[in-house]
């Protein structure tokens, strides 16, 4: 049962960080691999203020969620003079330069030794420590990030952000500064991450700056192509088939010494498949 | 009055003249055809009126108002709304909100919390029924034939309700019975005092429709004034008519 709940809080993290990136790249078109720089940033801050000045929990996830808004809108200002591949490249570079501070502000974040014992949440004389407990309270947080995001998406709003990933320039002659819609949204998808971000901290109790990388933003990318762009509860089943499937593939059965690179490969089969023929994803409505 | 007015308008790309020292003037309520051959600057010159393309110099005046650097998101603002050369929609989005999306908010936090009103509805089924597109209202504009998606493109374009309405090419490739519903909702424009500036080839659909043509070659003015004036000169005749 603990284990069917780890997963579960597994999961429940990354649907956020899917759901919070499709606003960005499914209904926005801005192909942005910098997210989990984002979900480092509100994991770095939980972390450091639960373990070195007393703040609790909420406050930090708070204070998360600002400092994402405050460097997600001045990279978005920077990511706003690219398009298309280049804004994807542009926004590699600021999650290499994320990891990069994570890593080497040994001051503050501890670098590569990552920092250790972060508490779990309490509210109300409930007890977070408990794993279920903490599962109900992601899952709530998950569930008001949901319903922000479907009230983005179903918003006057949403519908221009979309006119945005179709064709931005004729949008423009219709009296829209897409820069400021953009910039809303690129910042309300960083902020959304960065709870996910304070969660994954408090739940896993250490972080280092390897759960940042790159690779990282990648594969939240990956949730929400596999899900369907465009699709908020594509994210949701993006993450679930993600994050259970490699726990499948540990009871197929193959032999102990190969194990671990055969789930690798059916893994990897498994996503080249779905992508030849299914490239919408398994619940998209939008095609790159 | 002039709805419309440039003066001594430059645009290069490379040292190249795509606009060289245009002036000219659009009476208000009248439509203008601007004909041409092949890079003459036509398309360029409704790009740069709707700030598609930055102006190297000169100025436009659009209903008195003078503008010497136009961004495109302004463009409303003087009252202008445009059409592509290229059809350009909103592919991955119905027809509805093809339209819709042009009559929101134009700020973030309005858009964010408008609720269309009834009145917003009621606009856009005037104007999918005007286009004939009302019954594929709900298709993705994708999946629309050519023609349709020209006549969707002119009905976001009536939607916005302008003064001004720079077309480019809406008659190309249209199909007999498209070609009626575009000529009449040019033809209304002008009846509602609009004013119409439309790129053109068809020399039939210029004499039937535009008041006003201009002519341009390597982007200087070559000929204007009254469309029978202009079309019965020998030289235009000759060297962009083939008549």
């Amino acid at each position: 049962m603990e284990y069917l709940i780890h997963l579960a809080i597994l999961f429940t993290v990354y649907a956020m960080l899917g759901v919070s990136l499709n606003l960005v790249v499914g209904y926005t078109g801005l192909l942005s691999l910098t997210h989990a720089a984002f979900y480092g940033i509100g994991s770095y801050t939980t972390a450091i203020l639960l373990t070195q000045s007393g703040v609790d929990f909420f406050p930090s996830v708070v204070l998360g969620i600002i400092l994402t808004l405050i460097a997600s809108f001045l990279i978005g200002l920077v990511l706003s003079k690219f398009r298309d591949d280049y804004y994807a490249l542009g926004s590699f570079g600021f999650n290499a330069i994320a990891f990069a501070v994570f890593l080497n502000w040994q001051n503050l974040t501890r670098g590569p030794l990552g920092i250790p014992g972060i508490s779990k949440p309490e509210l109300f004389g409930i007890d977070f420590s408990n794993n279920f407990n903490f599962l109900m309270l992601v899952l709530a947080f998950l569930g008001l990030v949901y319903l922000a995001s479907r009230f983005i998406v179903n918003s006057s709003f949403g519908r221009v952000l979309k006119s945005i990933r179709e064709d931005e320039e004729a949008i423009q002659v219709f009296g829209y500064n897409t820069l400021y819609f953009k910039l809303a949204v690129f910042m309300i998808g960083a902020g959304m991450a960065a709870i996910a971000g304070s969660f994954f901290a408090s739940y896993i109790t250490f972080i280092d700056p390897s759960g940042f990388t790159l690779m990282e933003s990648v594969f939240i990318l990956v949730i929400i192509i596999l899900g369907g762009l465009a699709n908020l509860r594509g994210s949701v089943l993006g993450a679930l088939f993600l994050i259970l499937l490699p726990e499948i593939l540990r009871f197929v059965g193959f032999p102990s010494s190969v194990a671990a690179q055969m789930r690798q490969l059916v893994y990897g089969l498994i996503l080249i498949l779905l992508m030849l023929y299914r490239p919408q994803g398994l619940l998209g409505e939008y095609k790159i | 009055m002039n709805a419309l007015e440039i003066k001594k308008l430059v645009k290069h790309f490379d040292g190249v003249y795509a606009v060289d020292n245009l002036s000219l003037a659009i009476e208000k309520g009248k439509i203008a055809a601007v004909i041409g051959p092949n890079g003459s600057g036509k398309t360029t010159l409704i790009n740069l009126i709707s700030g598609i393309v930055p102006i190297d110099s000169g100025v436009v005046i659009i209903n008195g108002v003078g503008a010497r650097a136009i961004k495109p998101y302004n463009v409303p603002a003087y009252g202008i709304t445009r059409t592509f050369q290229e059809v350009r929609l909103f592919n991955q989005m119905t027809v509805i909100d093809n339209i819709l999306v042009v009559l929101t908010e134009r700020n973030v936090f309005g858009a964010l919390f408008e609720k269309h009103s009834a009145h917003h509805l009621k606009r856009v089924e005037e104007v999918l029924i005007k286009v004939g597109l009302w019954e594929k209202r709900s298709a993705l504009a994708q999946s629309l034939s050519y023609g349709q998606r020209k006549l969707l493109e002119i009905g976001r374009a009536l939607a916005m309700d302008s003064e001004v309405f720079l077309l480019d090419e809406p008659f190309a490739g249209l199909f007999p019975e498209m070609l009626k519903i575009m000529v009449a909702a040019v033809k209304d424009l002008r009846a509602s005092g609009k004013t119409v500036v439309l790129i053109e080839h068809n020399m039939d659909l210029i004499r039937e429709l535009a008041d006003h043509v201009v002519v341009l070659d390597s982007g200087k003015l070559l000929a204007e004034g009254k469309s029978e004036e202009v079309l019965s000169r020998p030289e235009v005749m000759e060297a962009y008519l083939g008549e």
